[in-house]
């Protein structure tokens, strides 16, 4: 059985005035096996971001229904981790703090708390600035932490809505592999969203293709590059003929829909 | 000048100091240059005697002791009941939509309007002066705390329901802390109308307080005493506003811009 299946899933979002109603996503069916990694690409607007705020349970399907281990999805909850485009780090709290903020919903104790926080700091490279407040650290580093925060929680799934969107090409292709690295290491089931066609290779097992809006799955293709990827691996030939097909994908959506 | 370009912290420090010793000397030419008739308004040097002897003479330390109570006293009462209710509307909005348009009305209720009927009501003692107070500051409070409550980014919210936050720990833990800086912004802020409040409720039907003073000494055309009692009432405010800045920067050092 799969981890997460999405049955049939679609946005309507209601008429304003005298206007129709949108439709932001047509239903959609997915099936995300355990541990896979599997990336969403599509063009901005194609409601992939909408997809995943379903998965996440922060927006209600219009239609369909999301099961994660076979039960059904009714609101958000810890059991899906989320990390969001913005920087979302509460800024009133530290870097530990705020990697420990799920541990201490669940009413871990505190030791026990800074121990796991501390280990997750550690693996995505932010030793040394426990201490800090968000605003003291640079984006890239906002986003270690928020990955760190969603991953403490130890969560069946792990969402990510474009979370290196914000950042410069260095800084996000670091952030790749740091993210990778992790997968590689811990085994979790991840659903990444991106408009980034590189991005979307070089993490994924699994590359999904969305349609421009109303979004719909064009295509899905498996990405069977070895693991570890370093990050050469973009410039083998391999990669380079996956780019140039999904890129093609992508234009013609991008084109047809301007 | 250049648009927008900051000065040193001395250069700062020397241009505020710098306009109090001009509207100082200014006042003095006015006065001691007999351009202006003493009986209007009193020099510098008249209104130090006048002050002088009002602390030494008249026991005035305990009218400022008595204002300042009052303005504290009414505005940790008005505090006290606009905290919890302005939380809970901004937090919940069937709550802000059942008071809001109530209290936005109240707020444009001018306190000073009141004290006819709060004498009738509470007589010239304490509790009136405190109602003044409350009247002046309680509805304001409430509409800016629901706001600054009410203004918490959505993504943190969605951070925190995805981290396994209830509804409960949403306003506990992402919704107070992220407006308690603007709350403790606010309550400066209104502490300081509180206190143009407080005086007025002294002019009428009061026998103690700065504002009692003040009224007394124009009877007397004694501008000396009113002029110190106003720069007293100023002095208290920005020692005031001083703490409570230097207090929030304390509280909330992630909040420093």
């Amino acid at each position: 059985m799969s981890k997460l299946s999405i049955e049939a899933v679609g946005k309507l979002f209601p008429a304003r005035g005298a206007a129709e109603p949108t439709r932001a996503l047509t239903p959609t069916t997915l099936a995300i096996a355990d541990n896979d990694f599997i990336t969403i690409l599509g063009p901005s607007g194609c409601g992939k971001s909408t997809l995943l705020r379903i998965v996440a349970g922060l927006e209600t399907a219009s239609e369909g229904r999301v099961l994660l281990d076979g039960q059904p999805v009714t609101g958000p909850g810890a059991d899906r981790g989320m990390v969001f485009q913005s920087y979302t780090l509460f800024p009133w709290l530290t870097i530990i703090e705020n990697i420990a903020f799920g541990l201490r919903e669940r009413g871990v104790s505190e030791r026990e708390r800074l121990e796991v926080a501390r280990k997750w700091a550690e693996r995505v490279g932010l030793k040394g600035f426990e201490n800090h407040y968000p605003k003291q650290l640079s984006g890239g580093m906002q986003q270690r932490t928020a990955i760190a925060r969603a991953l403490a929680n130890d969560p069946k799934i792990l969402l990510l809505d474009e979370p290196f969107g914000a950042l410069d090409n260095q800084t996000r292709a670091l952030m790749q592999e740091m993210l990778l690295g992790i997968w590689e290491r811990e085994q979790k089931t991840v659903m990444f969203v991106t408009h980034d066609v590189e991005e979307a290779i070089f993490m994924a097992s699994r590359v999904v293709v969305m349609s421009a809006r109303p979004g719909r799955i064009k295509a899905d293709i498996a990405v069977d590059l070895p693991h570890p990827r370093p990050y050469t691996i973009k410039t083998s030939a391999a990669f380079v003929a996956l780019k140039e097909r999904l890129v093609e994908e992508i234009r013609v959506e991008v084109v047809g829909a301007h | 000048m250049k648009p927008l370009q900051p000065v040193t912290a001395q250069a700062r420090v020397t241009y505020g100091i710098g306009f109090f010793v001009l509207f100082v000397a200014a006042w003095a030419v006015a006065t001691l240059g007999g351009f202006v008739p003493k009986l209007f308004l009193a020099s510098p040097i008249t209104m130090v005697e006048e002050g002088w002897s009002l602390m030494t003479k008249h026991g005035f330390a305990f009218d400022i002791a008595i204002t300042i109570w009052r303005v504290v006293g009414g505005f940790i009462l008005a505090a006290a009941l606009a905290l919890p209710l302005g939380i809970l509307m901004g937090a919940y909005k069937p709550v802000e939509a059942f008071f809001e348009p109530f209290v936005s009305f109240a707020r444009y209720l001018p306190a000073s309007a009141f004290i006819p009927l709060l004498i009738l009501w509470a007589g010239i003692g304490e509790t009136q002066k405190l109602l003044v107070i409350f009247i002046g500051s309680f509805f304001q409070l409430v509409l800016m705390i629901a706001v600054a409550v009410g203004g918490v980014r959505r993504d943190l919210v969605d951070a925190a329901y995805t981290l396994g936050s209830s509804d409960g720990s949403v306003v506990t833990r992402v919704l107070l802390p992220n407006a308690a800086p603007e709350i403790a912004e606010i309550l400066r802020m209104v502490l300081g109308w509180a206190w143009t409040y407080v005086i007025v409720a002294e002019l009428i039907g009061s026998s103690s307080g700065i504002g009692h003073m003040i009224t007394d000494s124009q009877a007397l055309l004694n501008t000396g005493q009113i002029i110190f009692g106003i720069i007293i009432i100023g002095l208290i405010g920005l020692i005031s506003d001083f703490l409570f800045k230097w207090a929030n920067q304390h509280l909330f050092p992630w909040a420093a811009k």
